[in-house]
């Protein structure tokens, strides 16, 4: 298992989700992806992605203003 | 065993795409969605920025729909291929600067490569025969089939009993009488399809997906385009006409103002890559300057920001000017009045 960061801050919905998504294909089932972004529309976006794609939320937080979003990929 | 046949769903977040994708998955075929990003998708973003705007929902319309489907979606960044379709349209603009045919046309192209790569049977589309004045009209359904390649593997199941036979008809994984015959501007089938499929919850039809659409933001692309001398443009570019009061007292600069403390929040994102002002010694929004302004024109810039702040009325108003780099100085003004700001200014 892998533990990866994705900085998304400063793009707006759809960006932080479609840079989620490829970077999700880069990773293997298990891994833990972090996503860090500034747009809260990512709170609701990406656990939709993750719910339609399959994987899991593992955390959803506001840490200094940004949108922090961690998934566990699926297989 | 007959083989589980697939579609590939164009997915706009609307009503017409959800139920073309519903009457099909309803006749047993496996549905994935795509949603195609231009940069100019009203989805979300404005929403996002401002903050009078916060207490709307801020779902992505296409991930919802997927969601309430229960399918697969697949969004695609095609900011840059989408500058050849915007700036080079075959067939011409819309009312503004939406090369509707020409988009439709480009993704109905790009989601026949993805059926392709997937190995999918056929592409599904919510078009509608009369629905929309320029891409989804009888003459321009050939030309989308047509000219992205898609021919008879494009199946439009909310008109297709008005349209000819497609592969999916013609081989039987689809039954064309359980297809729609639906044309015209008028809303009532798709509303009552809606409600026999008990969806009641849905993204309202009229309204412009795109910005490209907007006559408003259109003028101030083009106004881009004829400050630069080129047409050209970058995600920044798009993002920045989506907010803020612009205002261009000379060919050579233009002011974006921020409207509330949202879009001042967004906009000074792009302190590193534009000269931005501010009021310093009354409330006042946040100005980025683009263009090449001399030391005059930021005067001039500074009377017209502290016209806008609350020090409108005072005789004098501190304005703090910052490069990119952001060293700062300090100008002393007086605020334009109402008049002095000129209306051709405004763009």
């Amino acid at each position: 298992m892998s533990v990866a960061v994705l900085n998304v801050r400063r793009l707006l919905c759809p960006l932080p989700v479609i840079r989620t998504q490829d970077k999700v294909k880069t990773l293997k089932p298990g891994d833990v992806l972090t996503v860090e972004c500034t747009d809260p529309g990512v709170m609701q976006d990406i656990p939709a992605w993750c719910r339609i794609n399959g994987h899991k939320v593992l955390e959803t937080r506001v840490d200094n203003g940004d949108y922090v979003i961690v998934l566990e990929v699926s297989g | 065993m007959s083989q589980q046949r697939k579609a590939v769903a164009l997915i706009s977040g609307g009503l017409d795409s959800m139920l073309a994708a519903k009457v099909v998955m309803d006749q047993g075929i496996q549905v994935e969605g795509i949603n195609f990003f231009t940069g100019f998708c009203v989805e979300g973003h404005t929403h996002a920025i401002r903050k009078k705007d916060s207490d709307k929902p801020k779902r992505n319309n296409s991930l919802w729909v997927a969601e309430q489907l229960g399918i697969k979606l697949h969004i695609i960044d095609i900011i840059e291929e989408y500058k050849q379709v915007l700036l080079n349209p075959k067939h011409g603009y819309g009312a503004n600067m939406n090369p509707c045919l020409d988009c439709k046309i480009f993704m109905v192209n790009k989601a026949k490569q993805w059926m392709t790569e997937h190995s999918f049977d056929f592409i599904i589309t919510g078009e509608v025969i009369g629905q929309r004045p320029m891409s989804q009209r009888k003459q321009t359904m050939p030309i989308v089939a047509a000219e992205s390649g898609a021919d008879d593997l494009l199946l439009r199941p909310l008109c297709a009993q008005n349209l000819p036979v497609t592969l999916a008809e013609q081989e039987g994984w689809i039954d064309r009488a359980k297809l729609f015959n639906f044309s015209g501007r008028s809303r009532k089938p798709q509303m009552a399809l809606a409600k026999q499929y008990g969806l009641s919850d849905y993204a309202q039809p009229a309204g412009g997906c795109c910005f490209l659409t907007d006559e408003s933001y259109s003028l101030k692309l083009v106004d881009l385009w004829r400050a630069r001398g080129e047409r050209d443009y970058d995600l920044d570019d798009v993002m920045l006409l989506k907010v803020g009061r612009h205002i261009r007292p000379k060919p050579h600069f233009k002011l974006i103002i921020a409207r509330e403390d949202g879009e001042s929040r967004f906009m000074s994102g792009y302190k590193k890559d534009f000269i931005s002002m501010n009021c310093a010694s009354h409330r006042g929004p946040l100005v980025l300057v683009d263009g090449k302004p001399s030391e005059d024109d930021l005067l001039l810039a500074g009377q017209i920001l502290a016209r806008y702040g609350q020090g409108r009325d005072a005789e004098q108003v501190d304005v703090t000017i910052r490069d990119q780099l952001g060293v700062e100085r300090n100008i002393e003004v007086k605020p334009l009045s109402a008049d002095q700001i000129l209306e051709e200014w405004f763009i």
